[in-house]
């Protein structure tokens, strides 16, 4: 098992608020919109430095993306930010309508995504987001798994032309990838390179996977964990290769098992391969108040919860 | 002036005709608004807006429109058509397979003039708002139309961006709403009253004015009344009372015309009622 270490810990959020000044300097197009959550978003630094390219407004979601849709047409990159849930559940038709059909160059930036969100409880955790986005064709669905790797794919995708949901966390995670890494849209990073079982993670379960795959080790156990920071357009290609080594899969995620990475790479077994799969995620249910460490482990999201599925897996090829 | 006004309501007959022959060869479609909102399509287009030649999404250096209540697209293929965005040839594919005419206007299958998808109410004035600020962002001191139905004004969005665009001074939009008192169920005041329409929009914080929609030179008169108010710190507001479908004397005043598609006499008899002026498509 490849080591990975860190020395500092940061919220994935705060990449973004990074990445969003970093765009902001880079491409005189990139705007930034509000709905009232300027400091949970990180979008200080942004304001200050570009105080008229940035759109305060209100709690009003629907017309955010609206406004969004609406400054793309003039040529402008126009970056939203609220919670996830406000991002995507409140206004679905707004996105699907204004943003996707019509193609509009947007990017969707969700924060406090899933569990993790923690004490606010069930009415701002929402678990079903990957799959509302990732149903709207034409939409590039990414939830990076560390501050680095969330700060790179906001700066990246100004680049590609098309909607794109940004999905990111509230919590204080451990920083393992590369500061100067290149976010690559769609191309799955080979965290550890293994024989005996695929553990496909996304966003803040990549780092789960890494303690799991140590404790994997230590039973003997060869895991291969690969980060799907990019749900769509999916990497087939690195699924299918390391499955056709490995014969078994897991998939971890901070989402209902229902419409996440796990169906998405299920999808793609059931057709080119068929493969025995576990899922890490919340098992059709709403969340509930709690610390996040908590609710990781009464909903069986941590590492312990992907050491047994492995077990389990493997025992199925 | 008045040869002017000729050549527009020729134009409006011509566009009639064009919405009722849409309409009646897929079966299915919204004559009624449509037809309501004749005039104001044509004055916007062949007189108060000015445009580039050709059609690009960014629209930079030109006035742009949002069409809201997307469900009234036959009138507004037929302008675009007529104004030359596409060949009048094509509007004998409204509604049918693997057309750019859509039953609701999108972008999707690339068609020339229409910069937004809509048909599920109430996003368009959003949308228009975004555009009007990156008009102010490019420094481009051209003018951001959007068109509502009144019914629409039951959709919770429509004031969200009515309270976003006075309080952020978007004062190069003018917004319309197409006040002809009908929606499906029946009268706006039998579905869901809108109350006093004006008074709330004011109180909003929008600079709100009137307008009769079918009477071409009234139009005309207020267009340039409303584009006079651009440019002092508050968006524009047209309550624009029509006639749904006017010009047909058997579909005018009534909602029962909203959705539904003439038969073969009732087209000839609607025909019968508008002059060809430019040749049927």
């Amino acid at each position: 098992m490849k080591k990975y270490t860190y020395t500092d810990k940061k919220d994935t959020r705060s990449g973004f608020g990074a990445g969003l000044l970093e765009v902001g300097r880079k491409n005189e197009n990139v705007v930034a919109l509000c709905a009232d959550l300027i400091g949970s978003l990180k979008m200080n630094d942004f304001i200050k430095e570009f105080p008229e390219r940035f759109f305060q407004v209100g709690i009003a979601e629907a017309n955010m993306m609206g406004i969004a849709a609406g400054l793309t047409i003039g040529g402008k990159i126009p970056y939203t930010g609220t919670f996830a849930n406000f991002s995507t559940g409140r206004v679905y038709d707004q996105i699907r309508q204004s943003i996707a059909y019509s193609d509009k160059n947007v990017k969707i930036c969700a924060s406090h995504a899933g569990l993790t969100l923690g004490e606010d409880g069930a009415t701002h955790q929402i678990l079903e987001d990957i799959g509302l986005m990732k149903m709207l064709p034409g939409m590039t669905v990414i939830n990076p798994c560390d501050y680095n790797q969330t700060k790179a794919a906001t700066i990246a995708i100004a680049e590609h032309h098309g909607p794109v949901y940004l999905r990111f966390g509230r919590p204080v995670v451990p920083i393992f990838t590369d500061s100067d890494q290149k976010f690559e849209i769609g191309k799955a990073w080979m965290v550890n390179e293994g024989k005996d079982v695929s553990i496909f993670a996304t966003g803040h379960l990549v780092w789960e996977a890494i303690q799991a795959g140590e404790q994997l080790a230590e039973l003997g156990i060869d895991a291969e964990i690969i980060n799907i920071h990019t749900i769509k357009p999916l990497d087939e290609e690195a699924v299918l290769k390391s499955v056709a080594k490995t014969g078994c899969v897991v998939t971890a995620e901070e989402h209902n098992r229902l419409g996440g990475l796990g169906d998405s790479i299920a999808q793609v077994l059931a057709k080119n391969n068929p493969t025995p799969q576990e899922y890490v995620a919340v098992n059709d249910s709403f969340g509930e108040s709690g610390t996040p460490a908590q609710l990781m482990e009464k909903y069986g999201l941590n590492a312990a919860n992907i050491v047994a599925a492995v077990q389990r897996v493997i025992k199925r090829k | 002036m008045s040869e002017d006004i000729t050549k527009l309501e020729n134009v409006a007959s011509q566009v009639r005709r064009d919405i009722v022959r849409m309409v009646h060869a897929c079966q299915s479609g919204h004559p009624g608004g449509s037809l309501g909102c004749t005039e104001f399509f044509v004055a916007l287009y062949f007189s108060a807006m000015e445009r580039k030649a050709g059609f690009d999404m960014d629209g930079i250096g030109e006035d742009i429109f949002f069409l809201s209540n997307g469900h009234i697209s036959p009138v507004f293929y037929s302008t675009l058509a007529r104004a030359g965005y596409f060949d009048v040839s094509e509007l004998a594919t409204f509604r049918k397979i693997n057309s750019r005419l859509q039953g609701h206007p999108t972008t999707h299958e690339g068609l020339p003039g229409i910069r937004i998808a809509s048909g599920s109410l109430g996003q368009g004035p959003s949308v228009a708002i975004g555009a009007a600020r990156a008009k102010k962002l490019n420094n481009d001191d051209h003018l951001v139309y959007v068109l509502m139905g009144d019914g629409e004004q039951q959709e919770g969005q429509i004031w969200e961006a009515a309270m976003y665009a006075p309080a952020n001074k978007i004062d190069n939009l003018i917004a319309t709403i197409d006040y002809n008192g009908q929606q499906i169920d029946g009268s706006t005041e039998q579905v869901l009253s809108l109350g006093n329409l004006g008074a709330k929009w004011e109180a909003f914080g929008w600079d709100v004015m009137e307008m009769n929609g079918n009477i071409m030179s009234d139009v005309l008169a207020g267009l340039a009344e409303a584009k006079s108010r651009t440019g002092k710190g508050k968006p524009v507001m047209i309550l624009m009372k029509t006639e749904m479908g006017n010009g047909v004397d058997f579909m005018m005043g009534s909602h029962k015309w909203h959705g539904v598609a003439p038969n073969d006499e009732q087209l000839a008899a609607a025909l019968a009622q508008l002059e060809e002026t430019l040749g049927d498509y």
